[in-house]
């Protein structure tokens, strides 16, 4: 009786739908949703390392509307995502279209274009640290070899340079991810399309204006989106290169909410900062959503 | 409208020559069907008047202009692509308009010759649609729109209709037909099809392995084919073949295919010569089935035995073995053999052609 009513249960095709379905829902559940409340939820309250806290409404939403470190690390968030993913996205480009050409060793370049996106971040971000450095950096070290400045350069050291200095590290990791899928776009453009503008008259400059960067618009708005929301939420490079400074300089969102949550015990308040990421966060997806729209051209099927 | 002549092309990639010296004279609003089997260099050779790939020797004029080394947009040509190779971000307007566009002209040209080529392939409803929208002969009608509005001197084809179904592709061989007697441009039509180039050209040139094997009308092709290779890549169902020696009998003289069969043929060649004799199959008339005795006497039959009788409707296409090689004859009557059944051909002597075995040129 039992068995043959949960045979019957089974056959049902919504009920067994529920139970293939069970595993991915509990693991978005324990990892994803649970963090995200908890994280959302520590925010309204006055938690503290080894302390539980107590409700606090938006107390420390208040609190952080008046505090400047919070509001540079703002201004600092857009600055880096801003520079770092226009630059990204010039390089990139420009690196796929040379990649897509006939050159020699074509697919070891690929893969050395790979490299910096392979290395573990912490790695990259220590070897650039180095390079940085206000004594030993060789890039100082070159300029002045060569004649063109006196004293090494303080890149970590001034709020400004130091800025620069992380973006172009930033810049130099996420590179390579841009240039990968732009080649992927490009290698999907067939060369008849290029040959077909070429007889139609087409310079070189207005076959990529008219024929590339139309036909690769759909994966740059993927990959840009993507790139946007990784540099946003840049944690590691920061953390490695300057923890923040110089006087809080180069503090972005992240790197501000983990300073005051850990090793300032402040579990609220971080969190509280983690949180106000989020409207941003989810204002890029919206604007890549309504972007990313399949365009016209690319629908299927007739409008009649 | 010009005339393209191309002397001594030659081209290889790399160390592999391709194009092996070609001379092609095409004149003024002639449609020339370039036609051979896959790989034989035809659409290379259409690439390079096209100007997509180089010539590595040779000349190729357009008109007055030695083009080897003019670019593509210079050369005044169009060119419909196998794939059509529509902008798919652009309409159907665009995609026509796109070389004016490039070119500096006004918006009121563009839209008057849009409008005067849309016109004329029956496109008026479709220039605000983009490619995905179409079905694949709306796509090779703009794909030729594209072309007809830049009034070019020469319209390149490169076998642009074999992404399209059987039906669909006779339609637009009539279509672009009649669109080349109304414009008259000189036009070079890559195929590899050779109904495509019987139906469609003026003239016809047969490519194999790099080389140019005939240059002839259609008709000329057909009756009169120059070698084994056009002989049999000509026509279809493609010719027959009997291997053979020449000798002289009491009825005159005539290929022996086997040791008691001798077919009778016109030729001046000495006895004894190793030829090949070509029998287009609806020359190969059938007499219905005799005694096995009277067929013995028949020196002009050739006896055979039927494999298969494939009834068409309009005709019967009788598959036999004679000598241990097969033939087939094309009959307007409605023979319906049964397969084993021994039949009588005989070989219309006046349309048979004659080959030497080791050349294989035409004797």
């Amino acid at each position: 009786m039992n068995g043959r009513s949960l045979g019957g249960w089974l056959d049902n095709r919504n009920v067994l739908g529920m139970l293939f379905m069970l595993p991915g829902a509990a693991i978005l559940v324990v990892f994803l949703t649970y963090p995200l409340g908890l994280g959302v939820w520590l925010g309204f309250t006055d938690a503290k390392v080894g302390r539980g806290g107590e409700w606090i409404g938006i107390e420390n939403y208040q609190w952080l509307w008046d505090d400047s470190v919070f509001r540079l690390s703002i201004f600092n968030t857009f600055l880096y995502t801003v520079v770092a993913s226009v630059i990204k996205f010039g390089l990139g480009l420009w690196l796929a279209l040379l990649l897509n050409r006939h050159l020699p060793f074509k697919s070891f370049l690929r893969a050395i274009v790979l490299l910096p996106f392979i290395v573990p971040t912490v790695l990259s971000a220590i070897a650039f640290w180095w390079i940085y450095d206000a004594q030993f950096s060789v890039v100082s070290w070159t300029l002045v070899k060569l004649g063109l400045i006196d004293e090494y350069i303080n890149f970590l050291g001034e709020p400004n340079l130091a800025r620069a200095s992380t973006i172009a590290a930033n810049v130099w990791r996420g590179v390579p991810f841009v240039a990968i899928c732009l080649l992927a776009g490009l290698q999907t453009i067939s060369p008849t399309m290029y040959e077909a503008a070429a007889i139609d008259g087409a310079t070189p400059w207005q076959q990529f204006r008219n024929v590339t960067l139309p036909m690769l618009s759909p994966i740059i708005a993927v990959v840009m989106t993507f790139s946007v929301l990784f540099t946003f939420t840049d944690f590691q490079l920061i953390w490695v290169l300057t923890r923040g400074g110089p006087i809080n300089a180069t503090h972005l969102m992240a790197t501000l909410s983990f300073q005051r949550a850990i090793p300032g015990g402040a579990l609220g308040e971080g969190a509280a900062i983690a949180t106000a990421m989020i409207p941003f966060l989810l204002a890029a997806i919206l604007f890549s959503y309504f972007g990313l729209q399949r365009r016209r051209w690319q629908q299927g099927g007739r409008d009649n | 409208m010009a005339s393209v002549n191309l002397k001594k092309v030659r081209k290889t990639f790399g160390r592999t020559e391709v194009v092996h010296g070609v001379d092609i004279d095409i004149e003024d609003g002639e449609f020339v069907v370039l036609v051979g089997p896959s790989g034989c260099g035809k659409s290379t050779l259409l690439r390079m008047i096209a100007g997509l790939e180089e010539i590595t020797s040779g000349e190729i004029h357009i008109g007055d202009l030695l083009v080897n080394t003019v670019a593509p947009k210079q050369r005044d040509i169009a060119m419909v692509f196998q794939n059509y190779a529509l902008y798919p971000h652009m309409t159907v307007f665009e995609n026509m308009a796109f070389s004016m566009k490039l070119a500096g002209r006004g918006k009121r040209e563009q839209r008057e010759r849009v409008d005067e080529a849309a016109r004329i392939l029956g496109l008026e409803g479709y220039l605000d649609r983009y490619p995905r929208q179409l079905s694949g002969g709306q796509r090779q009608r703009v794909a030729m729109g594209r072309a007809i509005v830049r009034d070019p001197q020469v319209f390149l084809f490169d076998e642009p209709l074999s992404n399209l179904d059987a039906k669909l592709r006779v339609q637009m061989r009539t279509e672009i037909r009649e669109l080349h007697q109304r414009l008259k441009t000189t036009s070079i039509y890559v195929t590899h099809d050779q109904i495509e180039a019987m139906t469609m050209a003026d003239k016809i040139v047969v490519m194999n392995g790099g080389h140019v094997e005939q240059i002839g009308s259609p008709l000329e092709l057909y009756d009169f084919p120059a070698n084994l290779f056009v002989a049999g890549f000509i026509g279809s169902p493609a010719m027959n073949f009997l291997e053979g020696t020449l000798v002289t009998t009491s009825t005159g003289r005539g290929v022996r295919i086997a040791p008691d069969c001798v077919v009778s043929i016109e030729s001046q060649q000495p006895d004894g010569h190793q030829v090949v004799l070509g029998v287009r199959p609806e020359h190969l008339v059938i007499k219905e089935s005799h005694t096995d005795a009277g067929m013995a006497n028949d020196t002009a039959g050739i006896e055979a035995e039927v494999i298969v009788t494939e009834p068409t409707g309009a005709d019967t296409q009788v598959f036999c073995r004679v000598a241990g090689k097969e033939l087939v004859a094309i009959s307007r009557q409605r023979h319906l053999f049964s397969p084993g059944t021994r039949i009588r051909l005989e070989a219309q002597a006046r349309h048979t052609c004659l080959f030497d075995s080791d050349t294989g040129q035409r004797l």
